[in-house]
């Protein structure tokens, strides 16, 4: 312990190197695997990205053109993202908070 | 022996707060000395070999990399890696390369974690607190990479999904730089601390005969006196490395401290020189084939050795797949390590062989109730 007290000295006088988390939101990332947020202007309702899914979140509907994403059944691994040949999936960079009910996003043309 | 009407039993687990998952240990002791250990694992089975069957493998990429969250970029990377051995792909050199780098960060993060929490498991609690503050610098790296603190999730089938610009490797380089300047401050706690060796000299000898009989893998068997790393056989990167594993002869928990703390030294110095060393080119290929065949892959996971089987049909699905990882061998060492100490230092030694249940548990067992 002695050989360590300095570290918790200093600890005590310095800036704590946690923030207060719901008070005080860090910025996130540049790049973060955030939220799919499908552009329909682009989509042509190829299905790649439900073929590519590993948790099956996202469902295509082609003859209404509509796009069903389960954010709760997402594991955030951005496969469709990379499959998507028109590049119409636009993710956003943020963390999704946890919710009360488990809604399915949809997305009409 | 367990029969003897004198002996006690304390059950140890399945929750306890020194384990981070659930696994349950009976001691049988006798007034304060073990006598006897009944391990009892099967408490987070989740089936996991039988849905990478019922999966295109392709998909089987992700839960593989979700079978563990501290070594998911090494699982990734050992399923990729036993696909494309089993469809003949060569990686490009560059994918190589940054798979090394990704496993060693993989590798750093998962000692760190370790040494925090014995750290904590020892009574330490504010290393416990410094170490886990720089192992931030680890993690804030993977999350630059390719956005998520744990899941890294930049291995495919064929190569790997992001390349590294030139401000990232400034900052690689700059990190880890840092990272070994904040380790020398704490790093000779572990070696010199009278109290804390006190925890953990000639505490859970493992001889390293008994090592090799037992079949531990990984920091145990190589804390004691054995160099068996499976980075020896130099897949992705590692043979261009000159790579030498880390070895102590110590055969106590102490060793096994000593192993990690130097691993944790010996990443920062592999990353830094596959840094420079990282040639250009391409960074996937593309898998045409499907897997066809019975193959095994093995790698060197932060616990140890993890072993990968598949069997393949020419289709879409696979149809065996077979994973043991590091901590199962590791329980048999361990109920020989516990016989014969006190029961004040059961945490320091179940925590020493670094226990990861998730990654386990591959069986079952349901037992009949009267």
């Amino acid at each position: 312990m002695p050989s360590f007290l300095g570290n918790i000295i200093e600890n005590l006088f310095g800036k704590p190197a946690t923030v207060k988390y719901p008070f005080e939101k860090p910025e996130p990332v540049p790049g973060t695997r955030g939220e799919l947020n499908f552009n329909m202007a682009k989509c042509d309702q190829c299905q790649d990205c439900e073929r590519t899914c590993p948790s099956a979140a996202i469902t295509v509907y082609p003859e209404e053109k509509r796009i069903e994403w389960n954010s709760f059944q997402c594991i955030y691994c951005h496969a469709c993202v990379r499959a998507c040949m028109h590049e119409a999936i636009e993710p956003l960079i943020n963390v999704e908070a946890p919710d009360y009910k488990k809604r399915v996003k949809s997305f009409e043309a | 022996m367990s029969n003897e009407p004198k002996l006690t039993v304390i059950p140890f687990g399945p929750q306890h707060p020194v384990l981070p998952e659930p696994v349950q240990f009976q001691f049988y002791v006798d007034e304060e000395k073990i006598v006897d250990v009944l391990p009892n694992i099967g408490y987070i089975h989740r089936g996991i070999e039988r849905a990478a069957e019922l999966n295109d493998y392709r998909r089987n990429l992700y839960l593989c990399e979700r079978i563990c969250g501290i070594c998911n970029i090494i699982h990734g990377q050992t399923y990729a890696g036993l696909i494309e051995k089993m469809t003949d792909t060569e990686i490009p050199i560059r994918a190589k390369y940054l798979r090394t780098i990704w496993a060693e960060i993989a590798r750093l993060q998962s000692h760190l974690l370790w040494i925090g929490l014995f750290a904590e498991a020892v009574g330490f609690e504010s290393l416990f607190m410094k170490v886990w503050r720089d192992r931030e610098i680890v993690l804030e790296l993977t999350e630059a990479t390719n956005g998520h603190r744990i899941h890294m999730g930049t291995t495919v089938i064929g190569g790997v999904t992001k390349d590294m610009d030139e401000a990232l490797i400034r900052r690689y380089q700059k990190d880890m730089d840092k990272l070994k300047k904040e380790m020398d401050d704490w790093a000779h706690v572990f070696r010199k601390d009278p109290a804390f060796l006190s925890k953990t000299v000639n505490k859970g000898v493992l001889p390293k005969k008994d090592a090799v009989h037992s079949g531990a893998v990984g920091p145990v068997i190589r804390a004691s006196g054995i160099p068996q790393d499976m980075r020896n056989n130099g897949y992705e990167a590692y043979g261009e490395l000159d790579f030498e594993p880390v070895v102590y002869d110590n055969c106590d928990v102490q060793g096994r401290v000593l192993v990690r703390l130097d691993e944790c030294y010996q990443s920062v110095d592999l990353i830094k020189k596959a840094l420079n060393q990282l040639p250009e080119g391409p960074i996937a290929v593309k898998n045409e084939k499907f897997p066809d065949g019975e193959t095994i892959y093995r790698t060197e996971q932060p616990r140890g050795e993890v072993f990968y089987y598949a069997k393949g049909n020419n289709t879409i699905h696979l149809e065996r797949v077979r994973i043991r990882t590091p901590t199962l061998p590791n329980i048999p060492p361990l109920l020989g390590m516990l016989v014969g100490h006190d029961v004040a230092d059961i945490p320091a030694i179940v925590h020493s062989i670094d226990p990861c249940m998730s990654c386990t548990e591959r069986i079952t067992d349901i037992k009949e109730v009267a």
